[in-house]
């Protein structure tokens, strides 16, 4: 067993939610542990850090990544952005007003990775069909809500991008019959 | 939000209701979409160090000797514990007091822990657990049910009904033998129902405190955060009222996070030794060895059936692999044979039900808590009687529904009762009728249906104070804060809060502020399991926000002169309804109460009615309320694959009321999805070399639905308030769950005529049963027998029309008033 001797940390710079941002971290360690305990982001969540539940989901040129199984090394010159970065002063982005609204968000705790990935894809097709949102977000658990809050606050959302006026369907608020 | 005038708001909103029955967002939806909550492990202190668990590797043995030295010595290491620092034992019923926070002198699974580290990061304190050297004596693992039975194997516990069972009980409501005889058909069943875990995508995290003035702050991850607190206080020996425990939002529980566990006690002593805060955060493979869910279940029900569908009585075995503790495995137990009467009625009604220690992570509560597999057996045996006897299931359902108001064979006392709405409501929409036997090959409609408590009648631990308890608070300023030990694990019970003050005060809901779940700031609440949240401590808001509305009514009605039913608390304003010119801000008439009382603030709390069964066991199964449910589910079953595909789930559940209905929908969907799950993929299951090696301990293999497994879901609210709930709410949070994996063996059969008596429904079990329905065998898959058993002589009551009194007659030791006491949890005395 060798003595400790902590890896010696390597100097980042990473563009962070349209900012600058350098921290020294160990090489190895993930984006995920350097945006939560390098950077303060909390607002990125982890369910495995294995790759295999979409928790960590953050977007790097606009695409979703990962962020438990990418390197913040190999990122630099990239723009990274996560929760933190999807809201504007000017207020939320309309999926987290309708994941609001519909009760898409339950414990809330997938609900960072699902937004990203769910921008990703509003990006890329402005009105997708469910089967998109059903791809897109395949990647990604929820436990809480069964996606279909989900799918419907997506859909809100892409309707609101084209027309602010846009309102949820009746059942989905109140249930049918 | 405006938008949440929808439009069945004119309907929905009755009575009055301005809050009450609208779809608002939840209070704490924006700090969610902008991850801004704050879970456990999202919390971070000056100084704080990480701590892990050296877990066994081996499933049975004894601990030979554990030599930390190495890594006490290695740099970055604070401290190190094993199971000697931490030697009282605690667990969450009073009667299986059998968990050490780290193993004293034996392992009794792979994962049980026995050391902690706590160093200055993850991976130094992973290091020091590498540098522990444990040595193990093996004992032979226990890993099945039948083994447990097997008086050849090691005892896992030296407590218990018998060698390796840890409860088994008997009990007996009228003359089920006579019943059966009376019978046009008796039907006799085996199910198996296999073990699945909550999987929460919060692993479970806890952070401790302890400062130099002898206080100790725990902040976790927790369904239970009063449990916990009393769980500290035992092991620590440390004062209950030094101890603040705070349960942060949860990230998922599902019953997950409902027991203490012994990762909270282990940072707790290590902050204590350090003086540092220590924070752990569980791997996902270490969440799977928390486990405490669902337990695997073998049910053997014999059942006598009139010509048109009514039982005349039932005998029902249940045969519970526990795992490695206790847990909640005594309640459990009684509940696996607790919920059978309260849907169809049963005249006569017997119960036996063991529950065995094998060598794996304890099962516990999980979403239904021990009664979703005997609802599986149940509902699937009606079918195959509704077949045998000709009937329609639907119809022969609907021909034998419990009334509403009545009392069971088992003394559990039934309030309002929507069934038969329900499955109204689902067989006209998935055109039942019309569709059922005409479908094409391979597809098939399915029904069943369920019913759930809205809260536990009895507390965990025998006391008589409330359940739930708030307090709240008024401000000058026209703020109002709600205070209550309730813990928001998703389900929106920091809104339901929120909803009834403001429909009580007149004010919006986003202008009250909502304190919950810690055990120095807020009055007791029991904790966020079985459904009892938005039924007891709604009710306690609602005792004290109409407390408050008094005191404001009384000081205005002295200020302006007029008698007190002439105010109106209404849209954030005082009024005289007679003299509508006559209208103040809220925050003014809190000033004036504030001017005549002094501080504004009341109490309200809540406490369960009795329940009329007073005999050992009745503990298990009384509610204020029992919520309904019915489901229809489509499949497409692929005769060559086996795969089965749910095409459709219509949905309808008896709420009594829904608070919110988009928060109660949500659950609703939320509960189909984990019931398709369980239905047909996920199991948590071993290896089947008696080494009793986890399968698939993530994420990954631990199958679980994606968005690609998902269908359609038809949800309808059924709503007739509950006497016994706050604006007549019951629970939304766990019955709908029930009638899925039954809707779904029942389709397959309408599909292709087979019956999978066991779940998952695995293709290999689909492809099992067409094979043997081809060679002209039974057309079946599932367990063929239950083990061979001493049942102890039942408890017999006699049921309330054969003139019982709820206690049991023919066992002295139960004879005679107050000799037992009905409401003790589990009926054993604590």
């Amino acid at each position: 067993m060798r003595a400790f001797a902590p890896d010696q940390p390597v100097q980042l710079r990473l563009s962070v939610n349209g900012e600058l941002r350098v921290v020294s971290a160990p090489l190895h360690h993930t984006l995920l542990e350097v945006l939560r305990e390098e950077l303060g982001l909390t607002g990125t969540k982890h369910g495995c850090e294995l790759g295999e539940c979409g928790t960590c989901t953050v977007l790097v040129d606009g695409r979703p990544v990962l962020s438990c199984l990418a390197i913040p090394a190999a990122l630099e010159g990239r723009e990274i952005r996560t929760i933190e970065g999807l809201e504007s002063p000017r207020g939320l982005h309309p999926l987290q007003q309708a994941f609001a609204e519909l009760g898409a968000a339950q414990c809330g705790y997938c609900t960072p990775g699902f937004l990203l990935a769910a921008s990703a894809l509003l990006e890329e097709t402005p009105d997708p069909a469910r089967e998109e949102i059903v791809d897109a977000l395949g990647g990604n658990l929820c436990r809480c809500t069964g996606y279909l809050k989900i799918y419907e606050a997506v859909e809100l959302a892409a309707a609101r991008l084209r027309d602010p006026a846009a309102a949820p369907a009746g059942e989905t608020l109140y249930g049918e019959g | 939000m405006a938008k949440a005038d929808g439009p069945h708001r004119e309907a929905r909103a009755d009575g009055g209701l301005r809050v009450v029955g609208r779809s608002l967002p939840k209070v704490d939806a924006i700090a969610k979409v902008t991850g801004r909550t704050r879970f456990a492990d999202d919390l971070f202190l000056p100084r704080m160090l990480h701590c892990k668990l050296l877990r066994s590797t081996s499933p049975h043995a004894e601990i030979r000797a554990i030599d930390v030295s190495r890594a006490r010595s290695m740099a970055g290491v604070a401290a190190v514990l094993v199971g000697r620092d931490l030697p009282i034992p605690y667990g969450i019923l009073p009667v299986s007091q059998d968990e050490h926070a780290l193993c004293l002198d034996k392992v009794r699974f792979i994962g049980d822990p026995v050391a902690a580290v706590a160093a200055v990061d993850e991976e130094t304190a992973e290091q020091a657990c590498r540098a522990i050297e444990v040595e193990y004596a093996e004992l032979d693992p226990v890993a099945s049910i039948e083994d447990a039975l097997d008086a050849e194997d090691p005892r896992i516990h030296l407590y218990g009904d018998g060698h390796n069972v840890h409860k088994a009980v008997a009990l007996e409501f009228g003359d089920v033998d006579a019943a059966l005889a009376e019978a046009d058909l008796v039907l006799e069943d085996t199910f198996f129902y296999e073990g699945n875990t909550h999987l929460p995508m919060e692993q479970h995290a806890a952070l401790a405190e302890w400062r130099p003035d002898g206080k100790l702050t725990l902040w976790s991850s927790t369904q239970t955060p009063h449990y916990v607190h009393r769980a500290l206080a035992r092991v620590l020996e440390v004062p209950a009222a030094r101890i603040r425990v705070i349960a942060t939002p949860n990230g998922g529980g599902f019953g997950g996070k409902s027991d203490p566990f012994n990762h909270e006690i282990v940072v707790a002593e290590l902050s204590r030794r350090t003086g540092r805060p220590v924070k752990i955060c569980l791997t996902r493979e270490e969440v799977f060895y928390c486990h405490r869910g669902r337990h695997p279940v073998l049910m053997w029900v014999k059942t006598g059936f009139r010509k048109d569908g009514s039982i005349t009585g039932m005998h029902f075995r249940s045969y519970l692999d526990g795992g490695a503790y206790g847990s909640y495995g005594v309640a459990s137990t009684y509940y696996t044979g607790a919920l059978q009467t309260v849907t169809y009625p049963v005249p006569a009604y017997r119960f036996e039900g063991l529950r065995a220690f094998t060598n794996k992570p304890p099962c516990g509560p999980k979403r239904g808590h021990g009664t979703p597999q005997p609802r599986f057996a149940l509902e699937a045996h009606v079918d195959k009687a509704a077949e045998r006897l000709g009937l329609d299931p639907a119809e022969m359902r609907l021909a034998n529904l419990v009334a509403a108001g009545s009392v069971t064979a088992n003394y559990i006392k039934v309030g309002s009762m929507g069934l038969g709405a329900c499955i109204d409501k689902v067989v006209a929409a998935s055109r039942w009728r019309e569709r059922r036997g005409k479908l094409p090959a391979g597809r098939g409609l399915g029904l069943a249906c369920g019913s759930y408590l809205s809260g536990a009648g009895l507390p965990i631990y025998w006391n008589a104070m409330p359940h739930s308890g708030v307090q709240l608070k008024l401000d000058r300023g026209g703020g109002v804060t709600v205070f209550c030990g309730s813990t928001d694990i998703g389900q929106g019970s920091d809104s339901i809060l929120a909803y009834i003050v403001a429909e009580v005060l007149g004010v919006d809901p986003l202008e009250i502020d909502v304190v919950t779940a810690d055990t120095t700031l807020t009055p007791v609440d029991l904790g966020s399991y079985s459904s009892r949240v938005t039924l007891m401590s709604g009710n306690a808001a609602l005792q004290a926000a109409e407390r408050a509305r008094e005191l404001l009514v009384e000081a205005l009605s002295a200020a302006w002169k007029v008698p007190a039913n002439r105010i109106a608390l209404a849209d954030g304003r005082a009024l005289d309804v007679e003299d509508p010119e006559r209208s103040i801000p809220f925050a003014d008439a809190v000033v004036i109460a504030e001017a005549r009382f002094g501080t504004v603030g009341t109490v309200g709390s809540y406490t369960p009615p009795s329940s009329p069964g007073r005999y050992k066991g009745a503990g298990v199964g009384p509610s204020p309320a029992y919520s309904y449910s019915a489901a229809v589910v489509e499949v497409t079953v692929d005769a060559e694959t086996g795969e089965t595909r749910v095409e459709e789930v219509w949905i309808a559940h008896d709420i009594g009321r829904a608070i919110n209905p988009v928060v109660a929908i949500g659950q609703v969907e939320g509960s189909v999805y984990m019931g398709l799950g369980e239905a047909l993929m996920e199991e948590m299951t071993y290896r089947g070399n008696r080494n009793v090696v986890h399968r698939h301990p993530s994420l990954l293999e631990y199958k679980s639905p994606t968005t690609h497994e998902m269908c359609p879901i038809h949800t309808f609210l059924i709503e007739d308030p509950d006497p016994n709930g706050p604006f007549g709410a019951k629970e939304v949070g766990q019955g709908p769950l029930l009638p899925i994996p039954p809707a779904v063996v029942n389709a397959i059969h309408n599909a292709v005529g087979v019956r999978i008596d066991e779940v998952p429904v695995t293709p290999q079990k689909v492809l099992a049963a067409l094979k043997r329905k081809a060679k002209g065998e039974e057309a079946r898959e599932g367990p063929v027998d239950v083990p061979e058993f001493p049942w102890p002589e039942p408890v017999r009551v006699p049921p309330p029309w054969a003139g019982g009194d709820g206690r049991a007659t023919d066992d002295p030791r139960h004879i005679g008033a107050g000799g037992v006491r009905g409401g003790v949890p589990g009926g054993v005395p604590a």
